[in-house]
């Protein structure tokens, strides 16, 4: 019983951080590098294009996507291992 | 074939798709019309919710708007978009394993009352309505612009088609319908994307060509555009003209209200588990970005396309501008619609096109002899127009039409779905009658649809002041009142039904009493808006559609407070709140 909580409570614990860390990532391109530092990140420029103003434009959205597949997949990780855990009654 | 002909058989033959998959996608028990019997593949979800996402206002909209705020539209590009990271990392998953109907649901079981659902079941009806009210306008008017029937008409051959698959199908119809609209729009939309993107720099890829050099020039399409609009005295197109906190605020608030819309929560409650739901939002927002992606090229080119078609030659040159009389034929197809208008102030009979509110470019275009801005441009010619601008096939301009409706009814089907089972099933089922059968509940959930039809109908002929502020009402209501909620009940266990009614009352109240004193919308009717919507006015400098992102932080505030105040919830809710966040 006392391992099935405990076990619980890690799998609750290690989502918690992952899910932590996407959001910092997801918030410093989003907010920080579109608009924060927009201006500081627009004096470097690429075929024409402001680094600043091609993060708002393109490289957030794609940032989105990548992090959405991330998370499922490390998630999709973690329920095995729990999965299998709770199985073998460990 | 004429282009009306053609647009016809288009649309029609969209249409006769739509009431195919009804037919064949009849729901035969509520879980088929609520959740689609739980049985949708998360690719197939993905689509589904891409298409339910995308309205009128991405479709036919938002490229225009880009087109003319350049960085400045990065705030709906990010903001309707980042949502998907937050439903797929704090709500959708969790919802899922919960495993019931609607989100009022939910908050009426995690929060053990009965006042908390009802409330929850008033921020979500006030939240749909002020969202499909746009989604009918938008029909309307793309009937009347291509099919040159009044809007009238328009609005009720689309309601006829909602209301065929809707009330039939309920959200198992409406799934594989929006499948089928989600193929439609997305091709519609990049199509004439890519003739463009290869007339102007020669490379098929839009989101490659946006990064290319235009040709017969050695400067990249970012690079000429910045240099054709500044000469011209307009604000630079890569830079912000908004104060860092204001864009700060809208774009956090319109991420946060994508993640806290009832139409696209419940449609992760389609898929058969809780590891599909994760993977389904990562479908969705791939899906959204294929066009999400594409609109800001489509702006830029669409921009640089406009001014180069007016500003023929040199700046200031007496032949530097288009002769009105021979302005190009789309010029004038647009001008009969009205979204184009030209008003020879110099009268010259030329076309001058620049920034007369800009002082820095007075001097210079008063040495022209400018007497004014001559070019007035509705931004959703930017889509619209796309096709005959860069000369395409009529059967490309006959697509947009239908594409525009797709995304039109795509987004109203969703919207109806969560307004008729909040009333079947929250309100009817829930709170006030208990006891009705399962098919009594399916009846009922298919007149509240009908009628829910009616009033969107209505509201979308006879346009309210707050249909036009959909960006601050649906999002900033839906990030200050349910989002927080929702995001509390998964992932604390303290927070209890006193503090939640009280988070969402003040979160509502609050953002609701923000945008009304700078809009005046409901109480406009009793006299004008209390004060200028300036940002001198607004608080902090945070204009009405980024306060949703202030109504949050109170709902927080407040929950927590009161929730620490009062009892904890019981130990049954404790359990809830244990068995969602784990999948097994």
């Amino acid at each position: 019983m006392n391992s099935s909580i405990d076990s619980q409570n890690t799998y609750w614990l290690r989502n918690k951080r992952l899910v932590i860390g996407c959001l910092i990532v997801w918030f410093f391109i989003s907010l920080g590098c579109s608009v924060i530092f927009a201006d500081y990140l627009n004096q470097f420029v690429y075929r024409g294009i402001p680094f600043g103003f091609w993060i708002a434009q393109q490289g957030s959205i794609i940032t989105f996507v990548l992090i959405i597949f991330f998370y499922a997949w490390r998630m999709q990780k973690l329920d095995k291992a729990f999965k299998n855990r709770k199985q073998y009654g460990s | 074939m004429a282009l009306k002909t053609l647009t016809y058989l288009v649309v029609g033959f969209t249409f006769v798709v739509y009431i195919a998959i009804a037919i064949w996608s009849k729901a035969k028990s509520t879980g088929e019309f609520y959740v689609a019997g739980k049985g949708v593949h998360p690719i197939a979800n993905g689509m589904a919710t891409a298409a339910d996402w995308m309205s009128a206002a991405s479709f036919i909209s938002m490229a225009g708007i880009i087109a003319f705020a350049g960085y400045d539209g990065s705030r709906f590009l990010m903001g309707w978009t980042g949502g998907f990271v937050l439903l797929a990392l704090l709500l959708a998953p969790y919802l899922r394993k919960y495993g019931k109907f609607t989100v009022p649901e939910f908050i009426g079981d995690r929060y053990y009352s009965k006042t908390a659902r009802i409330v929850a079941v008033i921020c979500l009806l006030f939240i749909s309505f002020t969202y499909i009210a746009g989604q009918m306008r938008g029909v309307g008017i793309v009937f009347s612009r291509f099919l040159e029937v009044p809007i009238g008409t328009g609005l009720i051959v689309g309601m006829g088609i909602v209301f065929i698959y809707a009330v039939l199908g309920g959200m198992k119809g409406i799934t594989y319908t929006q499948i089928a609209q989600y193929c439609v729009l997305i091709f519609a939309f990049t199509v004439p994307a890519i003739f463009i993107a290869f007339q102007l720099t020669g490379n098929f890829i839009p989101q490659v060509a946006f990064a290319s050099k235009v040709i017969g020039t050695d400067l990249y399409l970012i690079e000429k555009l910045n240099q054709v609009i500044v000469d011209l005295g307009f604000p630079n197109y890569t830079e912000s003209q908004r104060s860092t906190l204001d864009m700060f605020c809208i774009t956090a608030a319109l991420m946060i209200g994508t993640a806290g819309l009832p139409h696209v929560i419940v449609r992760f409650f389609t898929v058969p588990n809780v590891s599909d739901a994760r993977y389904s939002a990562g479908w969705a927002l791939f899906f959204i970005g294929i066009l999400y992606l594409t609109a800001p090229a489509i702006g830029s080119m669409a921009r640089l396309n406009l001014t180069n078609t007016v500003q023929i030659g040199v700046v200031g040159d007496a032949e530097g501008n288009l002769f009105y009389e021979e302005r190009p034929e789309w010029f004038r197809t647009w001008e009969s619609t009205g979204l184009l208008t030209f008003e020879d102030k110099n009268n010259d009979g030329r076309v001058q096109y620049y920034d007369d509110s800009n002082p820095d470019f007075e001097e210079q275009a008063n040495a022209f002899g400018w007497q004014g801005n001559e070019l007035v441009i509705d931004r959703d010619i930017m889509v619209l127009a796309n096709p005959e601008i860069a000369n395409l096939p009529a059967w490309v301009i006959a697509l947009i039409a239908a594409g525009g409706v797709a995304a039109a009814l795509s987004t109203a089907a969703g919207l109806l779905l969560v307004i008729s089972s909040s009333i079947s099933h929250d309100l009817l089922k829930g709170v006030i009658a208990p006891s009705i059968t399962e098919s009594q509940e399916l009846f009922a959930g298919r007149i509240s649809a009908a009628v829910a039809i009616g009033i969107a109908g209505l509201l979308g002929y006879y346009p309210p002041a707050f249909v036009a502020q959909v960006v601050a009402f649906a999002f900033g209501l839906a990030a200050a009142s349910l989002f927080p909620v929702l995001m509390l009940g998964i992932f604390t266990k303290t927070i209890n039904k006193e503090g939640a009614i009280a988070g969402m009352l003040t979160g509502l109240i609050f953002t609701y009493g923000y945008i009304e004193f700078f809009k005046g919308l409901f109480l406009q009717w009793a006299g004008t808006p209390f004060a200028a919507d300036t940002p001198d006015n607004w608080i902090f400098g945070i204009s009405p559609e980024g306060i949703g992102i202030v109504g949050m932080i109170l709902n927080i505030t407040v929950a927590v407070i009161v929730s620490k105040l009062t009892n904890p919830p019981p130990e049954e809710v404790q359990n809830l709140v244990e068995e969602i966040r784990h999948p097994q």
